[in-house]
């Protein structure tokens, strides 16, 4: 166990060299940059600046600076904000961590059960309406869904704020801001959710139909348990095992921010800054999360061979 | 003897896509106690569909039993609700399956699958179930008990895995242990071990045993009582040894022409020609008719039922009702 981890670990630092070398490079190869854009500026003005900020240096020189910041806890200063990367990272992303968080909890929560009990009772009319909801679900855009209910329950019947995180000008604070936060998360946070639930109940469906045709179940229910027990303590706990694959992959979506559901619902999250310094061309911010989102996925999909060693005692690591 | 089950006209069928298959077709038959009956056929012929209707688990959507009675010990088993079915199941009935490799749960603990029906059905409690689990591995002939309790399946081989499966079976001292194919997956030493160990539990606890198997040598060292199945009907039942020294049913007398005999070398093993009908394109005929060495003009058009020849056995074929029309 413990080699097999230095090993992984020594592989997982051999990925993110190549991964940062890869997003560098094509960052800093893309034309322009945040200079370039501002029209205000003198050619020699331009140049002045590109001095200071190093920006005419060759390439792989700047990595190595790049690299070298980075490893003392420097990821970069955006230009456009004018802080540090890690400092606007800590702003926004616990902002987009809480949706994440949240619809990720209610998708995985309600896909398996949705997704236990359509299967046990495949092809009644429980299960054909679940199939028709996620086709339905799987096949709307996100950005409709969104100005939909948007329209809906916020425009007209003006149950829930249409957009932001707190009430424009209010200084709530204690329990009255958690609860100005929560109604403005419902909508993205049902949004969120009924994009996801589609696929992931799918997946649940299809794997516990597999998981109650195979022999052991057939042998729990000749023991006489009761059918309670064959669904949850024989049948489930191996339908959840190749769920396991996907909790690495949640990883860096539940800190990756949402580009279209942040937009829609003017949510102040990492996704959001995310698109805004694309238009500004602010490289150090959109490395460092590129970067930052590269280092979740590694670590993410160490986490789910991990959990596989706990879950099935089959694997040996 | 007495009766210990009673299956009257017991039918089992299945809708598939293509159209409804009678998999179980009027099937009668008696297990008495301490007895071991064993149910011979080919693929397909409906013994295992016979074992999973006697449980109730015939797979509900698609399969189901249509029709007959099932009295075990008194009580009607069809006619039961799913709970009190459910007390009986894998208490007085046990069952034991022909793959041991994937008959039992991956992912749980070898110790952890015994306890259960002893937690539902004797009621005792984790640790006395424990306990009784570790006697139970022990009595089934493996070694070092404790290990193997805390041991996932994937760690035991395949005729351990089928040990453990007897273990689970006889744990609540069942009046009846019905054993589909159970020693076809294994190879032929332990293949001898647990057909001897199901006969030493059947003798020291005095239960019943319903054997599925196609294997005739396994016939003539288990059974008492041998019923012979085609294509989901009885052509054929009787004690083992009339049955053997005296089949009367051209299939039982191809089935047992086919088997090899030890020290004989032929060039080529008999077998009956043909295959088992499809079971969707069925008529009223003897099902066995276009396979059978000594088809009747008869044989095509009806269907002969079961009858009791002399010697106490009975068959299903028209070379006997003949014979009786002629006297």
């Amino acid at each position: 166990m413990s080699t097999y981890l230095t090993k992984r670990l020594l592989y997982m630092l051999v990925i993110l060299f190549a991964a940062s070398l890869l997003i560098f490079c094509l960052y800093a190869s893309t034309p322009g940059d945040f200079i370039t854009g501002n029209i205000k500026l003198t050619a020699e003005r331009k140049a002045e600046l590109r001095e200071i900020y190093g920006l005419n240096k060759p390439m792989l020189e700047r990595y190595g600076i790049w690299m070298n910041n980075a490893f003392h806890g420097d990821f970069g200063y955006s230009l456009a904000q004018q802080k540090p990367v890690l400092q606007l990272f800590n702003d926004y992303i616990w902002n987009s961590f809480l949706l994440a968080a949240v619809s990720t909890f209610l998708t995985w929560v309600i896909a398996v059960i949705v997704g236990v009990i359509s299967a046990y009772k495949q092809y009644s009319w429980f299960d054909t309406l679940v199939m028709v909801a996620i086709f339905a679900a799987m096949s709307l855009p996100s950005f409709f869904i969104g100005l939909f209910l948007i329209k809906i329950l916020a425009v007209d019947l003006k149950w829930l704020p249409p957009g932001g995180m707190i009430t424009t000008g209010s200084n709530a604070t204690g329990l009255a801001y958690l609860k100005e936060v929560v109604r403005h998360m419902a909508l993205p946070v049902v949004v969120m959710t009924l994009l996801g639930l589609g696929s992931l109940t799918r997946y649940f469906r299809s794997n516990m139909i597999d998981v109650l045709k195979q022999d052991y179940i057939r042998t729990a229910r000749a023991k006489g348990l009761k059918e309670r027990k064959v669904l949850f303590t024989h049948a489930l706990r191996n339908a959840l095992l190749p769920a396991i694959t996907l909790v690495g992959f949640e990883l860096p979506a539940l800190f990756g921010g949402s580009l279209i559901i942040e937009q829609i619902f003017n949510w102040p999250g990492i996704g959001q800054l995310y698109m805004k310094s694309f238009g500004l061309r602010d490289y150090p911010l959109l490395m460092g999360f590129t970067m930052f989102i590269a280092i979740l996925t590694v670590i993410g999909t160490l986490l789910s061979d991990i959990l596989y060693r706990v879950a099935d005692p089959r694997v040996r690591l | 003897m007495k009766h210990l089950m009673n299956i009257e006209g017991l039918s089992t069928v299945f809708y598939t896509e293509e159209g409804k298959v009678a998999a179980v077709d009027h099937v009668s038959f008696q297990v008495r106690e301490g007895e071991t009956v064993c149910i011979v056929g080919e693929s397909g012929c409906g013994k295992s569909v016979t074992a999973m209707s006697i449980m109730g688990l015939v797979e509900a959507p698609g399969g189901k039993v249509a029709g007959g009675k099932i009295d075990f010990a008194g009580e009607d088993l069809l006619g039961m609700d799913p709970n009190t079915l459910r007390a009986i199941r894998g208490n007085e009935i046990a069952m034991i399956f022909q793959e041991p490799m994937s008959s039992l749960n991956p992912v749980m603990k070898i110790g952890e699958q015994i306890m259960e029906p002893l937690m539902v059905h004797l009621k005792l409690n984790k640790k006395q179930a424990r306990l009784r689990a570790i006697e139970l591995i022990t009595q089934v002939g493996i070694a070092r008990p404790d290990q193997i309790a805390d041991s996932y399946p994937h760690e035991l081989s395949g005729g351990m895995l089928q040990r453990i499966m007897i273990a689970i079976a006889i744990s609540c001292n069942p009046k009846l242990l019905i054993a589909d194919e159970p020693t076809t997956a294994l190879d032929v030493t332990i293949q001898a071990q647990i057909l001897d160990m199901l006969r030493e539990f059947k003798a020291s606890g005095g239960m019943s045993i319903l054997l599925i198997t196609h294997d005739l040598g396994v016939v003539a060292e288990m059974a008492d009582y041998v019923i012979v199945m085609y294509s989901g009907k009885v052509v054929e039942e009787g004690g083992v040894v009339e049955l053997f020294n005296n089949p009367k049913h051209p299939y039982t007398k191809g089935l047992l022409k086919s088997k090899p005999v030890v020290g004989q070398r032929l060039e080529e093993l008999y077998s009956i020609p043909g295959q088992v009908p499809n079971p969707l394109e069925l008529e009223p005929s003897c099902y066995f008719h276009d396979r059978c060495e000594q088809c009747l003009p008869v044989c095509r058009s009806r269907q002969p039922q079961l009858k009791e020849l002399d010697g106490g056995q009975k068959a299903a074929c028209w070379l006997y009702e003949e014979a009786e029309v002629h006297v």
